[in-house]
C-alpha cells in the first residue's frame, strides 16, 4: 500500500494555447469549485476581483487585421518560487508533490509574496466575503472560505489531489492518469487543460511537455515553473509579434 | 567652531530647562495641532481595522504604497540622530553638542513610528505582531529566516534598544539635575531615572565611557538597519527593486534626510523655546556643509540606479523607467524630486548666506525631506505597476484619504512626541553645553582668532 506521504507524484498543468477559445469556462468552474468570493459592485469599481485563472488576451496585428490571442494564467507552482522565501511565517512553501501551497490561517497579510510573484497570480481579501442567502449552501465544503486579510491563490484544486490520495490509498493502488483534475481542466471544453503526474513516464502530460511547443512562462526569471503551456500553431502567424519572453 | 554660549551654569540651567519647568503659548498651539492630526490617523487606523484594507488604495499588482513608503521615510529619519551623535561625537566634532540629544530622540520616535506603518499596513496588526514577535513554538514553526521581514524587524529592534540606551546614558546627568530642582511626585520620578546620580568623577567617567562605547557599538547598527530595509526591496524579483546597489544607496540617503530633519527641528527648536543662544547659525552653517558632501554621494547612487538599470537593457526594467519619467504623474515627481532633493538645495548650500540664514535652512530641509519622501514613492510603486513583460496584468495605484491622512498622522505623532518630551526632559543637554563651555573657555588664550577646544587626551 503506498501511503500518500510517499508517493513520488509531481503534479503538474499542461496548457495548450492551441486549443484554447478563451470561453472562460475554467474561471467559472474555479470560482465554484473554491467558493472564491462573488464580485459585487463594489470590487469592480476597485478592479479587485479575484480569479485564481484568468484569461489573458492579447492583441495581435494592426486592425482590421487582428487576433485575439488567449493566455491561461494561474499560479505556476514554481519549482523556485519567489513568492515562497519572502514570506516571513511560512504561509506559503512548497509541498513535496510539487504545489505551491497557500496556509490560509498562518498568513498576516504583508503582502510581499504578491509582490514578489511576476505573475500576479496572487489575490488578498480586502473584504470579508458575502453570498447572497440563496448561494450559502452551494460552498464547498472542502474548500476554506477565506476571511478578509489573508492571501489565497490557485491550489491546483489540492483537496481533490488529497481525495484522490486517500482513495487509492484505501484501495491499495496507484493513483491513475486521469482520475483527477482540477475543477478548470474538467470544465475546458476544448481539452486546452491537461492535469497529471509528471514523475509518471506514462501519464499524458509527461508526453505533452516532450512537444517541441512546449515552453514556461517569464521563464527567463529562473522560477522554474512547474505549469507547461505549449505555444499556439498559427499558419498565417508572419512572427513579429513574438518576442523570446521565456 | 565657535562655543555656542558664553553663559553661567546656572544661566544654561535656567534657560535649558524653561521647558520643562514653564510651559508657553506656542507650545500649547503646536500641541493641539499635532493632537488633531494623531487623533485624525487614530480613527484612520480604527476603520481600516473594521473595514480592512478594502479602504486604502491598494489593489494587485501594487500590493505596497504610501504605508511602505511612509515605513522607509521614518526608518531614514531616524539616521538623524546615530550619524549626529555618534559619528560626530567619533569625530570630535564640537559644534555638535547641542543637537546630540534633539537627535538621538527623533530617532527613537522616529523608528517607532516607522514601525507602526507595516503592522497597520498588514491590515490585521495584532497577527502580525504574534506570528513575528512572543513567537508560538508549540508546533515547532519557527518564522522563515529567509524572509527579509524577519531581517527588518530584528534591525530595526536592535537599532530601536541601542539608541534608547544612547538617549537615556547622555539624560541620566539632566535627570540629576531636574530631580535637585523638583518637588513631590515629580522629585521622586525624577529620581528614581537618575539612577542615583551624584556627579562622582566615577561616575562621569562611567558615563563618558559608556557613550563612546555605545556610540561604537551603534555604528555598524546604523549602516546595517538600512541596508536591511533596502534588502526588503532588493532581493525581490520586482524590476527596478532588483538590483545590489540598494543597501548603500538607501543607508546614504537615510542620512541625508535624517540630518536634514534635524535642520528642521532645531530650527523649529529655535521658534519655540527661543533658544537663540544655544543653537546659533554656525550649526546651521556646519550641518550644511555636511549635508552638500552627503547629497553628492546621495544623488550620485541615483544616478547609478538610473545607469544600472539602463545597462543591461532589460525590457521590463525600461518599462519602468519609461514610467518614471515619461507618463503622469511620475514625471511630475521625478522633476520635484531631483530639484528639491539635489539641485535646489545642494546649489543653495554653496552659499555661505544661506546656510547661516536660519529661515532659508528650515524651508530647504522641509523639501528635501519632500524630495526624500518621493524617492521612495518612486522605488516602490512604479515597479509594481509593471511588473513583468506580461503586459495584461500591470496596473495603477491612486492612494485613499486613508492612506494620506494616516501619513500626515505619522508625522504629527512624531511631533508630538517630541513636543511632549521636551515637557519632560531638557531637550539641549546640559552637561554637555557646560562641558563644551568648560573646553572651550580653558583654550581662549591661545593663538588669537582661532576659536579652538581643549581636549583631554
Amino acid at each position: 500500500m503506498v501511503r500518500a506521504s510517499e508517493r513520488d507524484s509531481k503534479w503538474s498543468m499542461v496548457v495548450d494555447i492551441d486549443r484554447c477559445s478563451g470561453c472562460q469556462a475554467c474561471v467559472i468552474a474555479c470560482h465554484a469549485e473554491n467558493n472564491i468570493k462573488l464580485p459585487d459592485e463594489e470590487m469592480y469599481e476597485t478592479g479587485r476581483t479575484q480569479n485564481w485563472i484568468r484569461i489573458d488576451r492579447y492583441w495581435e496585428g494592426e486592425f482590421p487585421d487582428v487576433k485575439a490571442r488567449f493566455l491561461p494564467v494561474f499560479c505556476q507552482h514554481c519549482g523556485n518560487a519567489p513568492c515562497e522565501p519572502v514570506c516571513p511565517v511560512y504561509a506559503t512553501y512548497h509541498s513535496l508533490d510539487g504545489l505551491n501551497i497557500q496556509v490560509y490561517n498562518r498568513c498576516v497579510g504583508t503582502r510581499f509574496c504578491a509582490n514578489n510573484d511576476p505573475y500576479n497570480v496572487r489575490f488578498f481579501n480586502w473584504w470579508e466575503p458575502i453570498w447572497p442567502d440563496i448561494m450559502r449552501n452551494y460552498l464547498n465544503p472542502d474548500v476554506t472560505v477565506r476571511s478578509k486579510g489573508i492571501m489565497e491563490k490557485c491550489t491546483m484544486c489540492v483537496h481533490r489531489i488529497r481525495r484522490a490520495e486517500r482513495t487509492a490509498d484505501r484501495d491499495g493502488r496507484e493513483i491513475n492518469d486521469g482520475e483527477l483534475m482540477p475543477a478548470c481542466a474538467q470544465a475546458c471544453p476544448t481539452g486546452s487543460l491537461v492535469f497529471g503526474d509528471l514523475n509518471d513516464d506514462n501519464s499524458k502530460v509527461s508526453h505533452m511537455v516532450e512537444d517541441e511547443r512546449a515552453y514556461r512562462l517569464l521563464e527567463s526569471l529562473g522560477t522554474g515553473p512547474n505549469v507547461v503551456y505549449l505555444k499556439k500553431v498559427d499558419p498565417e502567424y508572419k512572427g513579429e509579434a513574438v518576442k523570446h519572453h521565456g | 567652531m565657535k562655543a555656542p554660549v558664553v553663559a553661567s551654569d546656572q544661566l544654561i540651567n535656567e534657560e535649558l530647562l524653561n521647558t520643562v519647568l514653564v510651559t508657553n503659548k506656542r507650545f500649547w498651539m503646536l500641541a493641539v495641532l499635532l493632537s488633531t492630526g494623531v487623533f485624525a490617523a487614530v480613527v484612520v487606523v480604527v476603520l481600516l481595522i473594521i473595514n480592512g484594507l478594502s479602504i486604502t488604495g491598494f489593489n494587485r499588482p501594487v500590493m505596497w504604497g504610501f504605508y511602505i513608503t511612509n515605513f522607509v521615510f521614518w526608518i531614514g529619519i531616524s539616521h538623524a540622530g546615530v550619524m549626529i551623535s555618534a559619528i560626530l561625537r567619533l569625530s570630535q566634532a564640537e559644534w555638535r553638542r547641542p543637537v546630540t540629544r534633539a537627535a538621538e530622540v527623533l530617532t527613537v520616535f522616529s523608528l517607532l513610528t516607522a514601525m507602526m506603518n507595516p503592522l497597520i499596513h498588514t491590515g490585521r496588526p495584532w497577527r502580525t505582531i504574534y506570528w513575528l514577535f512572543p513567537y508560538d513554538f508549540a508546533r515547532g514553526i519557527w518564522p522563515d529566516i529567509r524572509s527579509p521581514f524577519v531581517w527588518d524587524p530584528s534591525a530595526v529592534f536592535t537599532y530601536l534598544t541601542g539608541s534608547t540606551a544612547f538617549v537615556f546614558i547622555a539624560l541620566v546627568p539632566d535627570f540629576a539635575v531636574i530631580r535637585d530642582r523638583t518637588t513631590g511626585w515629580r522629585h521622586v520620578v525624577y529620581g528614581a531615572l537618575a539612577l542615583g546620580w551624584r556627579g562622582t568623577p566615577r561616575q562621569w567617567k562611567l558615563q563618558i565611557v559608556a557613550g563612546v562605547l555605545l556610540s561604537a557599538i551603534i555604528l555598524p547598527v546604523f549602516v546595517s538597519v538600512h541596508s536591511i530595509v533596502s534588502w526588503d526591496f532588493a532581493v525581490a524579483l520586482v524590476p527596478a527593486w532588483h538590483t545590489t546597489i540598494f543597501a548603500p544607496y538607501f543607508v546614504i540617503g537615510a542620512v541625508h534626510s535624517g540630518v536634514s530633519a534635524v535642520i528642521t527641528m532645531m530650527a523649529a527648536m529655535r521658534w519655540l523655546f527661543k533658544w537663540d543662544n544655544y543653537i546659533t547659525p554656525d550649526h546651521f552653517d556646519s550641518l550644511g556643509r555636511l549635508l552638500i558632501v552627503v547629497a553628492s554621494a546621495w544623488f550620485y547612487f541615483t544616478l547609478l540606479e538610473l545607469f544600472f538599470s539602463i545597462f543591461y537593457v532589460e525590457s521590463h526594467e525600461i518599462a519602468v523607467w519609461d514610467l518614471r519619467f515619461f507618463q503622469w504623474p511620475y514625471n511630475l515627481m521625478v522633476i520635484v524630486f531631483v530639484f528639491t532633493g539635489y539641485i535646489f538645495p545642494v546649489g543653495l548650500w554653496l552659499s555661505k548666506r544661506v546656510r547661516r540664514n536660519i529661515v532659508a535652512m528650515f524651508w530647504i530641509s522641509i523639501f528635501v525631506n519632500i524630495a526624500m519622501w518621493l524617492e521612495r514613492f518612486l522605488i516602490i510603486v512604479p515597479g509594481l505597476q509593471y511588473k513583468q513583460a506580461a503586459t495584461f496584468s500591470w496596473g495603477s495605484y491612486m492612494p485613499s484619504a486613508a492612506e494620506g491622512i494616516f501619513v500626515l498622522g505619522t508625522f504629527c505623532f512624531v511631533g508630538l512626541l517630541l513636543l511632549i518630551f521636551s515637557k519632560f526632559f531638557p531637550l539641549i543637554p546640559l552637561f554637555d553645553i557646560k562641558e563644551g563651555k568648560v573646553l572651550t573657555t580653558e583654550i581662549q588664550v591661545g593663538r588669537v582668532g582661532v576659536p579652538a577646544v581643549y581636549r583631554e587626551e
